[in-house]
């Protein structure tokens, strides 16, 4: 059964691993159609937010929900509604590039998927390395490869952790064209980053974590 | 339907990945390979070897290089974090279990395809005298020594110690299927060979199947759940 979802709301959201509190009761909404950025320093608990928002992990306290939805209930039909491009990558790098974007689009069991990877290349622009292993990429073919990875089933939410590092400025540029694609097709896009510069006219909104807890 | 093809899809990754780069296979052949030589120079003595070593020790060849061969499965999904996408996707986690066990399964087939008749020859063992039982007791052995290894290096897939804790809880966990594989191969090798025991071996091994594949099944999501 297909679930669709307009916002992400998360409340008192904590989360502990051992004696580290990686969150603290932290509240935040995000709607489609909406870009929202997440800063703060390394270990401000940016990646533990996006991991929870993911389904990946759960939090320790407080409640995540997807529209009327929330994790538990959502299961695999959530799921397949949420993509997510991490600091690593999440591709394969003894596969092809095609073969990265086929192997994702039948997990997602996507119809069309020769046509989907083949636009999806065209997007990364990585049409002529189709065939060429992924080890062999620079690291902005393998983020441009690996957010065409985290779009190929059109998500609603999309979840990106440190998406411009290590990108030039063209490759940042293509980043910023694809991220407004993608809220103008009605995703909720989160991003953490350091860069403010990079998002600069680019997001609806913008909170800062602080040792967990989001900055006044 | 999507069930199977979900397990599939895992399956002929994984198998696409180690075609491209015989890691596992390569790694694992001949670390079984070196196995049998160093007990073959060790048991064999004057053209004879040791009453029923060449069951402990085809077994011994199959639990070790079979470690080998989850620990490094599982390092391919962490080093990209691919396992993370792939728990992310709306894929059942048993198809995920069942797949990656699919295809470790197939790479110690082929591992075995080839340490068996090493053993056969190094040892003087008539182990193709009872094909089908043997065929029987190497399948059922290597699925349930398989099946609890899948389920712990996805377990570990994260931990700083896994290449240590793999072995440290896989062995003791599967002491009983390699006991099972080693008495059933071990009466078949007997002068006169013991079919009914090795059919009562075969039969515990299928039991340890059972509850070691349904176990697992309904342990993999909570424990890739973080």
């Amino acid at each position: 059964m297909p679930v669709d979802f307009t916002a992400l709301r998360l409340t008192d959201v904590s989360r502990t691993f051992g004696r580290r509190r990686a969150l603290n009761k932290v509240s935040l909404t995000a709607q489609a159609g909406t870009i929202t950025a997440l800063l703060g320093h390394n270990g401000a608990g940016k990646s533990t937010l996006l991991s929870i928002a993911a389904t990946l992990i759960q939090p320790t306290s407080g409640t995540v929900r997807y529209g009327d939805l929330d994790a538990d209930r959502g299961g695999a039909a959530l799921r397949a509604r949420i993509g997510m491009l991490g600091h690593d990558l999440y591709l394969y790098a003894e596969l092809t590039a095609a073969e990265n974007l086929r192997f994702f689009a039948k997990v997602y069991n996507l119809d069309g998927v020769e046509r989907r990877v083949d636009a999806g290349l065209e997007r990364a622009g990585l049409t002529a390395r189709r065939d060429d292993i992924v080890s062999g990429f620079s690291r902005g073919m393998r983020q441009r490869l690996a957010l065409e990875r985290a779009l190929i089933h059109e998500p609603r939410l999309l979840l990106l952790d440190e998406p411009f590092t290590g990108l030039d400025e063209a490759a940042r540029e293509a980043l910023r064209a694809r991220l407004r694609s993608a809220r103008e097709a009605g995703a909720i896009v989160i991003l953490t980053t350091h860069d403010t510069a990079a998002i600069e006219h680019l997001t609806d909104a913008a909170v800062t974590l602080v040792d967990g807890r989001l900055a006044a | 339907m999507r069930f199977i093809r979900d397990v599939w899809t895992v399956t002929r990754k994984d198998l696409l990945i180690e075609t491209r780069t015989r890691e596992i296979v390569l790694t694992t052949m001949f670390f079984a390979l070196a196995c049998v030589m160093v007990f073959a120079f060790g048991f064999v003595r004057e053209g004879r070897p040791v009453q029923d070593a060449a069951a402990g020790i085809l077994w011994i060849a199959i639990a070790f290089s079979g470690t080998l061969a989850l620990g490094r499965a599982f390092e391919r999904e962490r080093q990209g974090e691919t396992l993370r996408a792939l728990l992310l996707a709306p894929i059942d986690r048993p198809a995920l279990y069942l797949g990656k066990l699919l295809g470790i399964l197939i790479l110690l087939a082929a591992v075995e395809l080839l340490v068996v008749p090493m053993v056969a020859l190094m040892f003087q063992a008539p182990l193709f005298d009872y094909p089908l039982l043997m065929l029987g007791l190497l399948a059922a052995g290597t699925v349930g020594f398989a099946a609890v290894g899948t389920l712990f290096a996805a377990m570990l897939v994260r931990a700083r110690s896994r290449d240590v804790m793999l072995p440290v809880l896989l062995y003791p966990l599967t002491v009983p299927v390699i006991i099972a594989g080693v008495r059933g191969t071990a009466a078949l090798l007997q002068p006169e060979a013991d079919q009914p025991m090795a059919r009562m071996w075969l039969a515990m091994l299928l039991f340890f199947d059972v509850v070691f594949v349904t176990i697992s099944l309904w342990t993999f999501e909570p424990v890739m759940t973080d």
